[in-house]
């Protein structure tokens, strides 16, 4: 059996270790556009922080490649020719497969800003290449203008606030972190962020770029040294347009399969069932990315696998205030600040919608897991569980389950 | 493979194993020496409400979550045996946020933190079950569904 992947990330590896789990024999063949070992993409920030070195960044050990009798091939994929079951690389030639995993991940989304051309020194933040050459830019005397408020944007502040002069962040949202947090939230983070020496521009938009100078509609003018855009990403579908279903993303089944026999996809250039809301969406986030990838592997090897329960879900901190959230927030609030601890609960007939936490985020997968296993809030102490997470909330019964044997 | 279970049924909610679990982190002989003075943040813990008390601890979940969500690489699985990597955690927490059990912490050193069986201390049984008084704490074979 000949399994090939395009990506070399979360999704990827989780490919290569969801095979191996069934196939010590068959040939894995890893194709990738970026000439590095595995790297955890959420890290590119610390190394900007010095909290990580490119060595620490490493998703698996050194070993991973060989260990999983895994090719590398550092090679565009051009083409996908489904029909004779061939991978078209840059430079024209073609590595077949038996199945085929694309998981290409996303890119970031650059609008067309009036102007954009005219700016010297702009630079997105997806990747190591990114990270390194914003490391390059930056010094002490750079003022950096970043566009987009959300994970990526934020994070990128925190990795070079204390290596540059200033940092101003412009969002089209009225409040940060728009897609994970609600307002009294996003409020609260802001207001930490600023404390910091952030300034943020909410609810604002660039009219045009000249060079070093932003042009919002209000009016105002920002200069900048470094421009950093963090508007979004889009999933990287291009290599099955024509071929396989494609919506928002790429779109696949509970066992990863595409609309194409022996074409799976995985990861942020898919669209996923959220089960917490029902809706189809992309949920660019690493833990799914990898089970969804494992998923696949193990399809791809002839075995039996679902991932089904997918929800969108973040953990994330600046400057050691931490955030986790899941779900979505429909129904019924629970509500609850004390200081700088925040929670939210979100809960609609019967079930658990979804969950903001920041400060205190103790035991957070308590609430992860009643979304994800939709259990019946009647079923449980929910006053309890609201009061505070904890398997206290749970019968006797589901206790001996989980501490007694059962749960493993 | 043996793993930590427990029963309520026998939980006195004495919190000796919350106890045992920190003195075992640390190299000292004499436990009331070691933990003088120090506020405890042991891998197990306990839950009491209303004369119910129960300790918890990482599961082992052959499904592991917290492994599979780790953004670094730094949980791995080997043997059955869920352990951290502290130089790779970068204390995301997208471990607290998967645990269905609550059992994974931050630590008071920045990595995160969570019951390794005391595979690192290499006492053969985990200082949790050793010390339990009365036998809630268990260290064995048993079928997991």
């Amino acid at each position: 059996m000949k399994y090939v992947i395009i990506g070399n990330s979360a999704a990827g590896i989780g490919a290569v270790e969801g095979i191996r789990q069934i196939d010590r024999q068959g040939e894995i063949t890893i194709i990738t556009n970026e000439p590095h070992h595995t790297y955890s993409r959420p890290l590119i920030s610390y190394l900007l922080l010095g909290k990580v070195t490119e060595e620490k960044m490493k998703y698996r050990g050194g070993g991973f490649y060989t260990e999983n009798n895994v090719q590398l091939l550092h090679a565009a994929a051009m083409e996908i020719d489904a029909g004779v079951k061939q991978v078209v690389l840059s430079g024209g030639s073609r590595t077949p497969y038996d199945k085929l995993l694309v998981a290409t991940g996303s890119s970031p989304f650059v609008p067309p800003f009036e102007g954009i051309d005219t700016v010297e020194n702009q630079y997105t933040f997806m990747s190591l290449d990114d990270s390194r050459k914003l490391d390059g830019a930056i010094n002490k005397d750079k003022r950096v203008l970043i566009i987009g408020a959300g994970l990526i944007g934020l994070k990128c502040a925190e990795g070079i606030l204390e290596r540059v002069a200033h940092i101003t962040i412009l969002d089209l949202a009225p409040r940060i972190l728009s897609s994970i947090l609600d307002d009294d939230g996003a409020g609260l983070v802001q207001d930490h962020l600023e404390r910091k020496g952030i300034d943020f521009r909410l609810s604002g938009s660039v009219k045009r770029f000249d060079r070093n100078t932003a042009i919002l509609e209000s009016g105002e003018e920002i200069v900048f040294d470094i421009l950093v855009l963090a508007v979004g990403v889009r999933p990287n579908t291009a290599l099955l347009n024509g071929i396989a279903e494609i919506d928002r993303g790429i779109v696949v089944n509970g066992r990863s399969e595409t609309s194409v026999p022996d074409l799976f996809a995985a990861g942020d250039c898919t669209q996923t069932h959220d089960v917490s809301s029902g809706q189809n969406r992309i949920m660019a986030l690493l833990p799914n990315a990898y089970m969804q990838g494992e998923c696949a592997g193990i399809n791809m090897a002839g075995g039996e696998k679902s991932f089904d329960k997918a929800i969108p879900m973040n953990a994330i901190g600046f400057f050691g205030l931490h955030i986790i959230t899941a779900g979505n927030y429909k129904g019924d609030i629970y509500a609850k600040t004390e200081k700088e601890h925040y929670k939210r609960l979100f809960y609609s007939d019967n079930k658990l919608n979804g969950y903001i936490l920041i400060g205190n985020v103790e035991k957070a997968g308590i609430y992860t897991s009643l979304i994800r296993e939709r259990t019946l809030l009647d079923t449980i102490d929910f006053a309890l569980v609201c009061e505070r997470p904890g398997l206290m909330a749970f019968t006797k019964e589901d206790r001996m389950v989980k501490l007694g044997g059962g749960a493993g | 493979m043996k793993k930590v279970y427990v029963n309520e049924k026998w939980c006195l909610g004495c919190h000796l194993c919350e106890y045992y679990c920190a003195f075992a982190g640390t190299n000292e002989k004499d436990m009331a020496r070691a933990l003088k003075d120090i506020k405890i943040n042991p891998k197990i813990k306990i839950e009491e409400k209303d004369g119910v008390s129960f300790a918890v601890s990482c599961r082992h979940c052959r499904e592991p979550l917290c492994v599979k969500g780790c953004i670094t690489g730094a949980l791995t699985i080997a043997d059955g045996v869920i352990t951290i990597n502290r130089d790779k955690c970068v204390s995301c927490y997208t471990c607290i946020l998967s645990c269905p059990y609550g059992a994974v912490s931050p630590s008071d050193d920045g990595a995160v933190q969570k019951c390794e069986l005391c595979v690192r201390t290499a006492e053969g049984t985990p200082a949790c079950v050793r010390g339990c008084p009365n036998g809630a704490i268990v260290f064995e074979e048993r079928v997991s569904i």
